[in-house]
């Protein structure tokens, strides 16, 4: 089975283990059954029309599965698939001070 | 949980805020998390990548924040969250903000005009994204 590497701010979901082995044959694949396994981490991956955050980036080995083949991006026994944040954040637009 | 930051670190969030001004400035809060209180030991400054408005959006790379943590891990640290700078806006969490954050990090939040820091206070996202906690920030 694949690997995924967790995150330090994800690892309260997955009883503290910094990585976990999940079945599946795509990127996407894994990454929702890690969700369906840990219910709780779902909601911080994908918006509530399913589709993956902007600021969780996917890394199979080395690489952004966006210049792969995104979440169809094929995976394999012993691959490593890596989720890690961007930070991001701002004001809202109205000057407000 | 409160987090403790020292003066020196204190000192240098509000240098980068200003050095950073009337752009967003964004960095790293590097310490332990003991479970009762959170010690900020170290801050780094990171790179604001946003494209554009930078006065009112700041962008911290994935490969930025790995390297981070596997700086503070090699330090027997940890990521404890992150600082940015709110140019002329209250130091509260914007609604992009909160769409943005992840959990478990502290968000801290420097207010700023043109001269000094005003403000700076630290926030956490609720579990289920509703909103943020304050924590508060001891010396």
């Amino acid at each position: 089975m694949p690997k995924v590497k967790i995150p330090s701010p994800l690892r309260q979901y997955t009883g503290g283990d910094p990585e976990v082995e999940v079945g599946g044959a795509t990127a996407g694949e894994a990454l929702g059954n890690l969700a369906s396994e840990h219910p709780d981490l779902r909601q911080h991956l994908y918006t509530g029309d399913g589709k993956l955050r902007s600021f969780v980036n996917v890394y199979k080995g080395d690489e952004d599965i966006r210049y792969l083949e995104g979440q169809d991006t094929e995976v394999a026994d012993g691959d490593e698939i890596s989720i890690i944040p961007s930070i991001a954040g701002g004001t809202a637009e109205r000057r407000c001070r | 949980m409160p987090l403790k930051i020292g003066a020196g670190d204190l000192g240098r969030i509000h240098d980068h805020a200003r050095d950073a001004y009337p752009e967003e400035c964004a960095g790293a809060l590097v310490g332990i998390d003991n479970g009762g209180i959170k010690v900020v030991v170290d801050v780094w400054r990171a790179e604001n990548t946003h494209e554009e408005e930078r006065s009112r959006r700041f962008l911290i790379e994935p490969l930025e924040v790995k390297k981070f943590e596997e700086q503070a891990e090699e330090k027997d640290m940890g990521l404890l969250g992150f600082y940015h700078s709110h140019p002329d806006h209250p130091a509260e969490p914007s609604e992009y903000d909160r769409e943005h954050a992840w959990p478990g990090y502290s968000y801290v939040i420097a207010s700023l005009g043109a001269e000094n820091v005003e403000d700076m206070r630290s926030w956490t996202l609720r579990d289920d994204r509703s909103g943020y906690d304050e924590e508060p920030i001891v010396g």
